[in-house]
C-alpha cells in the first residue's frame, strides 16, 4: 500500500496509477453537493453575488486546498452542541453528481486528489490529466470505519448548508482508498462500465 | 372520544431502540449473505478488499453503536396494527423517535426542504418524512418494521414503461427480464454494490415504486410463492453477476446479492417495471408488541 500525505505534489500524484491502493494521512476538507454549487456559481462562474462570509470563506478556502483533497463525504457528527466535533460516520456519497463541476473546481483550487465512491466521468477525468489530479474511491457504506481514520476535526465552513453539505475541516491518519481514476488517463470505471456493456448486450440477445 | 385521548401504550422508546438496532446492526441474514460472498472474490482483489472493509465497518458499528453508513437514508416505515391501536398517535411515537434518535446521532439530519435546500436538523420533515404505511390487521401483535434506504442506492432506482424498444424488451417476463439487467448494468458500483434488487410488475408509477421496495421487507433468500417468478428471481441474480461489475464496481463475481419480485394489477394500457437497488447496507429490522412483550428481531 502506498501512503501519501497532504499537501501532495504533483510528481506524488502522476506517481499513482489506477488499481493502487493508497493510505492518505494529513488535511482534507469535505465538499459534496452544495458546497460544489455554491463555489461554482460564487467564485468560479460568478453567477452568484458573494453574500455572508463567503469571501472569507474562500480565502481560508484557497489555502486548504492547494494541493490537498476534497472528500465527497457527509458525516455524521457528534458535539454540535459543545462544538467539540467528531466524526462518528464518514464513508462517501456518490460521486458523479459533481461530475458537471469536479473539474473546474480541482483547477480552480489545485486540489490534488478527490475521494468519493461510484467514480466520475469523462471531463473530471480530464481534469485529472490537466491539474494534475487522481481520483480515490473509498468503501461506500463503510462510515464507523472510516470515521475512525479521522483523527482530528479542526473545523466546519457553511454550516447553513446543514451537517451533511457543510464543509469539515478534517486531518486524517492512513484513510484507505483505491485509486480508480489517474492522472494518465486511465479509469477503471470507463473499462468495468464497457466490459459490463458488452455481457448485457450479449444477455439481451439470450432467448427467455 | 378524540384518538389523541384513547389511552394507549407510550412505544416512544421501544422505536427509538428499533432506530438505533437498524441503524447499527445489520440483519444476521445479510452478514451471512456477504460473508459467504468473500470467498467468491480473489485474493488480493480490490473486490475481496471492499469485501473484507464492509465486513470489518458490520462489526465496528454494532459494537459501538454507530451508523453502519454516514447515510441514514429515508426511514421507512411499516407498521401492522391490531384493532383499537391509534394510528395518530404511533405516528406522533415514531416522530418523536425519529427527533431524538437525530440528537443522538444514531441519523444523520436528512430530510432537507426540496424548494429552500434547509435542512430540518431533525429528520423530520413534511408529513412524508418520515415515510410510515400503517396496516390493520386481525393478529393481536403489533409490529414495527423500518428500512434505512440510503440515497445513493435510491437515485440508482429506475421505472421502464414496457414495451422498451431500445432494449428489445416487450410486455412478458422475459422483457422485465431486460430491462432489469439494465436497470442493473447502468447503476454500476454507484448503488453501493454489492445490492439486492426489489423488482414490481404492474401497477401505476406510484404504486410500483412502492411495491418495489416493500418487498425489500422480506428477509434474504425468500423466493416468490410463484415457480415462474421465483425462478426469474434467481436467474437475475446469476446473470446480473456475470456482467462483472464487482463491489463498489471495481470488478468482480458479486454485484447483486438477491432479487425480490412482486407482481401486481396493471391497467391493459400499462406494464411498468420498477427497479429498487438496495446497497449493501440493507438496514432492516423489526419490532413486536405482543401484550406486555416487546421483541426486536
Amino acid at each position: 500500500m502506498k501512503q501519501i500525505t497532504t499537501p501532495v505534489s504533483d510528481e506524488a500524484i502522476r506517481d499513482l496509477k489506477v488499481g493502487d491502493t493508497v493510505a492518505i494521512s494529513g488535511m482534507m476538507v469535505t465538499g459534496r453537493d452544495a458546497a460544489h454549487k455554491w463555489m461554482i456559481d460564487t467564485f468560479i462562474k460568478k453567477t452568484r453575488q458573494p453574500q455572508g462570509d463567503d469571501l472569507q470563506v474562500y480565502e481560508e478556502l484557497k489555502k486548504l486546498l492547494k494541493g490537498s483533497i476534497i472528500y465527497h463525504c457527509g458525516p455524521v457528527v457528534t458535539g454540535l452542541d459543545t462544538k467539540d466535533y467528531k466524526f462518528i460516520a464518514a464513508g462517501p456519497t456518490t460521486s458523479i453528481r459533481e461530475e458537471p463541476y469536479q473539474a473546474d473546481v480541482m483547477k480552480h483550487f489545485n486540489v490534488k486528489g478527490v475521494i468519493g465512491k461510484g467514480g466520475m466521468g469523462a471531463k473530471t477525468l480530464k481534469g485529472c490529466q490537466e491539474t494534475p489530479g487522481v481520483y480515490f474511491h473509498a468503501i461506500g457504506g463503510a462510515a464507523s470505519f472510516l470515521a475512525q481514520t479521522v483523527t482530528k476535526v479542526h473545523g466546519v465552513f457553511k454550516m447553513e448548508f446543514g451537517v451533511p453539505e457543510a464543509m469539515w475541516l478534517i486531518e486524517v491518519k492512513e484513510f484507505p482508498v483505491v485509486v480508480t481514476m489517474d492522472s494518465h488517463g486511465g479509469s477503471q470505471h470507463a473499462v468495468i462500465d464497457d466490459a459490463s456493456k458488452k455481457v448485457l448486450d450479449e444477455l439481451l440477445e439470450k432467448p427467455y | 372520544m378524540p384518538a389523541l385521548e384513547v389511552p394507549m401504550r407510550d412505544l416512544t422508546n421501544e422505536i427509538l431502540e428499533l432506530i438505533r438496532r437498524t441503524s447499527s446492526s445489520l440483519p444476521p441474514d445479510v452478514e451471512k449473505r456477504l460473508r459467504e460472498s468473500i470467498e467468491k472474490e480473489e485474493p488480493g482483489s480490490a473486490a475481496r478488499g471492499a469485501l473484507e472493509t464492509i465486513l470489518k465497518n458490520i462489526d465496528l458499528s454494532r459494537a459501538n453503536s454507530t451508523p453502519i453508513c454516514q447515510d441514514t437514508g429515508t426511514p421507512i416505515f411499516q407498521v401492522h396494527y391490531p384493532v383499537g391501536w391509534s394510528t395518530i398517535q404511533l405516528k406522533a411515537q415514531i416522530r418523536a423517535a425519529m427527533a431524538e434518535a437525530t440528537k443522538r446521532s444514531y441519523m444523520r439530519p436528512n430530510a432537507v426542504d426540496a424548494i429552500y435546500d434547509k435542512n430540518t436538523g431533525n429528520n423530520l420533515g413534511g408529513d412524508d418524512f418520515p415515510y410510515i404505511h400503517f396496516e390493520e390487521t386481525e393478529s393481536d401483535e403489533l409490529t414495527i418494521e423500518l428500512m434505512l434506504k440510503g440515497g445513493g442506492c435510491e437515485n440508482v432506482g429506475r421505472q421502464y414503461s414496457l414495451p422498451e424498444n431500445s432494449l428489445g424488451a416487450g410486455r412478458d417476463l422475459a422483457g422485465v427480464r431486460k430491462v432489469v439487467l439494465d436497470a442493473v448494468q447502468k447503476a454500476q458500483g454507484q448503488g453501493c454494490a454489492p445490492g439486492v434488487l426489489g423488482v414490481s410488475i404492474g401497477g401505476d408509477r406510484g404504486s410500483s415504486y412502492i411495491k418495489s421496495k416493500e418487498v425489500l421487507f422480506s428477509e434474504m433468500g425468500t423466493r416468490n410463492e410463484d415457480p415462474k417468478l421465483a425462478e426469474l428471481e434467481e436467474r437475475l441474480t446469476k446473470e446480473s453477476n456475470e456482467m462483472g461489475i464487482g463491489p463498489m464496481g471495481f470488478g468482480g463475481k458479486t454485484t447483486v446479492l438477491d432479487t425480490k419480485i412482486v407482481g401486481l394489477s396493471r391497467l391493459p394500457a400499462s406494464y411498468f417495471v420498477s427497479v429498487s437497488y438496495m446497497c449493501w447496507a440493507y438496514r432492516r429490522r423489526k419490532l413486536t408488541v405482543k401484550d406486555d412483550e416487546v421483541i426486536y428481531d
